[in-house]
């Protein structure tokens, strides 16, 4: 990368999104918005250096069975083993190499290992369901775990949250940063679902639909999922001098 | 070849044990040895009703003390200071705070080559935002805030929401309300 170091004087600008491709911050259907979306229109920001730079983070900090959650405790989770694999690419179509990916899961029986989770499902002694990795030079990473359950939440009347991983990818700038959920094909939950709803666009809506792969399942072992990540990517050379 | 990016959505309630906590909390944006003035930042989160927030996330990210990132895109990225990585991330505690140590970065240039006012750059999570959202956090009695570039494009009664201020005992203070009256600036990047 120390050619971009040395590169130019002018600044890259990062795309922005087009309309319907992102949530909005207030959905009325997912009540949480209501008390903490804010209600003022945002100011457009300028991209400057702040912006388009962004922190190296996490590479020091990845141990051996981090992206593999079925093998973070003496014995095996309980649940449908499974592999997930993608890229990580920026809007231009390149890969988007060494950057953490950090991933977050309830067990299969739908219930989180965190303290305020109420949800009267078995824990798992065998599952935390936290796992993180760095891409490859092609932007490909890979995790192993069990299928997360769907569960119940307070949202409306009979409530369930269709079957997620929580990703959170960092990407090359501050403002690449992206926090989404994968979701698996064919879930009927996900038509109710005021969350994965709250994206107006559809196409982009499936974005977050993992699909199934029967090249990487292994056989007589696990199934495997493709899960394709694509953030912000620099957009036209912003002429300014810097 | 044109691709639309994945869609945000939110980080949830119970995202603590994947992002804020062990090895994955980093309280400390600067280390002991980075150059500048040190100083303790506390972050305040209250929603619309002026309730602290507990199950929220703030990131933040800053240049060196000489107005540098650590970062190959910063053409001055090659005499960054090693001991200012800049990037720091927390969860908030029930009464909705964090606090953050660091040091008070330099300018960075903006716009046309204005020099920017000395600022973190923060972008908040939490149950209830479905993207996150982003802020900057200014220092009160700055003078270089006064010909900011980006504070300009603030509505005037609206800029001191970006500015934490000095408390008694050296601590800074900067408070995000996400609704009301002083509904926090932020930011469309």
């Amino acid at each position: 990368m120390t050619h971009l170091a040395n590169r130019r004087s002018s600044l890259v600008a990062y795309s922005r999104h087009e309309p319907g491709t992102q949530p909005e911050s207030l959905y009325e259907p997912y009540r949480s918005t209501l008390r903490r979306a804010p209600s003022k229109p945002l100011i457009f920001l300028p991209h400057t250096l702040s912006e388009v730079t962004g922190p190296v983070y996490g590479h020091g900090n990845i141990a051996e069975t981090d992206n593999d959650l079925t093998a973070q405790h003496q014995g095996e989770p309980l649940g449908e083993r499974i592999i997930v694999t993608g890229k990580v690419l920026d809007s231009n179509g390149r890969p988007v190499p060494q950057t953490l990916i950090e991933v977050w899961q309830a067990n299969s029986a739908g219930r989180y290992a965190h303290l305020k989770d109420q949800h009267p499902a078995p824990l798992d002694r065998n599952f935390t369901g936290a796992g993180r990795t760095l891409t490859d030079e092609h932007g490909a990473y890979r995790f192993i775990t069990i299928k997360p359950g769907a569960y119940p939440w307070l949202n409306h009347d009979n409530a369930w949250r269709p079957a997620h991983i929580h990703f959170s990818v960092f990407g090359r700038a501050f403002i690449s940063r992206l926090v989404t959920q994968m979701y698996f094909p064919g879930d009927p939950l996900l038509a109710f679902d005021p969350v994965y709803q709250s994206v107006p666009d559809e196409k982009a809506r499936q974005r977050m639909i993992s699909k199934f792969d029967l090249e990487t399942t292994q056989p007589h072992w696990a199934l495997g999922f493709k899960f394709d990540i694509v953030l912000r990517g620099p957009d036209a050379t912003l002429f300014e001098s810097i | 070849m044109r691709m639309v990016p994945t869609p945000s959505q939110t980080v949830g309630p119970f995202f603590a044990f994947g992002l804020t906590q062990g090895k994955a909390c980093s309280p400390c944006i600067a280390g002991p040895d980075a150059k500048g003035e040190r100083l303790r930042l506390l972050c305040c989160v209250l929603d619309g009703d002026g309730v602290p927030i507990p199950d929220a996330m703030i990131e933040i990210w800053q240049a060196d003390a000489d107005g540098k990132y650590h970062h190959p895109d910063d053409p001055k990225s090659a005499t960054a200071d090693p001991a200012c990585l800049g990037f720091g991330r927390m969860g908030t505690a029930e009464d909705g705070t964090c606090m953050f140590e660091t040091i008070k970065p330099g300018r960075v240039p903006g716009p046309a080559g204005v020099l920017q006012s000395p600022h973190l750059n923060l972008a908040l999570f939490a149950r209830g935002l479905l993207k996150q959202l982003y802020t900057r956090v200014y220092f009160a009695n700055d003078p270089a805030n006064q010909e900011d570039p980006i504070l300009v494009l603030v509505p005037k009664e609206r800029r001191s929401t970006l500015i934490a201020q000095l408390e008694n005992g050296g601590r800074w203070r900067f408070e995000i309300n996400l609704q009301g009256e002083r509904e926090t600036v932020f930011f469309d990047v």
